[in-house]
């Protein structure tokens, strides 16, 4: 029935799609294999803020529930288009843990009834010679892509594609090429 | 399923359901009196249907054109593309192209005749006047207007209109070789049908328009979170849009002088005919979903 909610204009924001975050800690492990990037341990989760106290009060237990394992606090910063992102930190062994925090995030603000709010993820590896990539999950899509910066508004495409190449068996890639958003200045990046 | 936000309107999805059934009726009632007079009906159909899927497949290109509009490229306007992306990554909706008319009225338009062939475009004007999250309130409209396959089903109401005005405008032209035995009588009753069924289907367009321009407003604000942002943009740029006279009101007042008794008054005439619902009707429908967003969680 989209077809006639289309028509009738009651589009509904799409829910996020969770069921593929799980797959990246098995993805790492290909990714070290194939590429040489290692996880940093670095993980972000970028949100569109609604208005009004709801919102507030459901970010606030997000914040609260992530700081309670006593690790490196979760930190919070908005972005130039007005998306927040929550930055979490754990060891770099510890991946299956990381994407569970991110999974928490979701799962907060769905409960709350903001699920159409969550825009990507990012999960950060680097490697030997320091150059970073963060591996981009679209909530709405269910489909991950690669994302490496080079400087403040240049990508390396190659390299990207390259990742692609490497994890087409263990992710779901975004097949639409156009929607490989860039993210500059992600944190954890 | 997961707990939303979102709540339809049942009562405008109601309205906007009769409107398009009126429409439907009369679409019926037409057919059913052409084929009866058989009146050049092949000729008006010809010519009605060209100049519809014309409008169909030009849509963007005609808009553009009248716009004088460009289609940018992402490093031309970085950040209205980013911002863009990420709508249409919240939105699970394909990117349409950005483009951008450079003229003072503030204003924006989505145009193209399906999400994948669509453009989104701004004027220069909006751009200096509004915020970062104003200017993602508008595009979230858009967008949603583009969601909503607005064209289409705009194009597929003002068929009629377009079928109507072509009879009642060359009316006498396609009348003036059927001199036979009902003659000139039978002619002048469709002239005149014609004008009526054209009044009709020009004010339930119009309706419908509306409707469609509330549909929009409800779910960009529920895009981007923010209906206060779409708000406050709508405050800033209807004050100076209302002075900008638009081809539609001229038309209209012609209509007002040949149709209606001067009882009615000029504002009530403007609404009836605008295409785009009074502002105040907009901002109370945005203020309601900022009361929804702002519930506390059950």
């Amino acid at each position: 029935m989209k077809f006639f909610g289309d028509v009738f204009g009651r589009k509904q924001p799409p829910q996020a799609n969770l069921d593929n975050l799980f797959a990246v800690p098995s993805a790492a492990i290909t990714l070290e294999v194939t590429a040489g990037f290692k996880p940093t341990g670095l993980a972000s989760v970028c949100y569109r803020q609604a208005e009004g106290g709801a919102f507030a009060s459901a970010q606030a237990d997000v914040q609260e529930l992530l700081d309670a394992d006593g690790g490196p606090k979760v930190e919070r910063s908005t972005d130039e288009f007005g998306f927040t992102w929550l930055l979490c930190q754990r060891d770099p062994a510890e991946l299956s843990e990381l994407v569970t925090e991110i999974h928490a995030v979701n799962s907060s603000l769905e409960h709350a009834g903001f699920g159409p709010s969550l825009l990507c993820s990012l999960v950060s590896f680097s490697d030997a010679a320091s150059r970073r990539i963060g591996l981009v999950y679209l909530y709405k899509q269910g489909t991950f892509y690669p994302f490496a910066p080079t400087g403040k508004t240049q990508r390396d495409n190659a390299l990207e594609l390259q990742i692609r190449a490497a994890l087409a068996d263990d992710l779901r890639i975004e097949p639409e090429l156009g929607r490989w958003m860039a993210v500059w200045g992600a944190p954890g990046l | 399923m997961a707990h939303t936000r979102f709540r339809g309107d049942a009562g405008l999805t109601a309205r906007m359901t009769v409107v398009m059934v009126l429409l439907g009726g009369l679409y019926v009632s037409v057919a059913a009196a052409l084929i009866a007079y058989g009146f050049s009906a092949v000729t008006v159909l010809v010519f009605a249907t060209v100049a519809g899927l014309a409008q169909w497949f030009f849509s963007d290109k005609l808009a553009m054109a009248a716009m004088r509009a460009r289609v940018v490229s992402p490093n031309e306007a970085p950040e209205l593309h980013g911002m863009i992306d990420r709508l249409c990554a919240l939105a699970d909706m394909p990117k349409p192209r950005v483009a951008i008319a450079d003229t003072d009225v503030p204003n924006a338009f989505a145009t193209g005749r399906s999400p994948n062939h669509s453009v989104v475009c701004v004027t220069t004007g909006i751009l200096r006047r509004l915020d970062a999250e104003e200017l993602e309130g508008v595009l979230s409209h858009e967008l949603s207007h583009v969601a909503h396959r607005d064209v289409a089903v705009m194009t597929i109401a003002g068929f009629l209109g377009v079928v109507a005005g072509l009879v009642m405008r060359w009316g006498l032209y396609f009348g003036g070789g059927r001199r036979d035995a009902k003659g000139a009588p039978a002619f002048l009753v469709i002239w005149l049908g014609s004008i009526v069924v054209y009044a009709i289907s020009f004010l339930l367009t119009r309706v419908l328009s509306r409707y469609r321009e509330l549909c929009a407003d409800r779910s960009g604000a529920y895009l981007t979170g923010k209906p206060s942002a779409l708000a406050s943009a709508l405050m800033k740029i209807s004050g100076e849009m209302a002075r900008i006279p638009s081809r539609d009101l001229r038309e209209a007042q012609a209509f007002n002088a040949f149709f209606f008794a001067p009882a009615l008054n000029a504002q009530s005439v403007t609404a009836l005919f605008a295409t785009h619902p009074p502002l105040e009707r907009r901002l109370e429908q945005l203020s309601q979903i900022s009361a929804d967003l702002s519930r506390p969680s059950a």
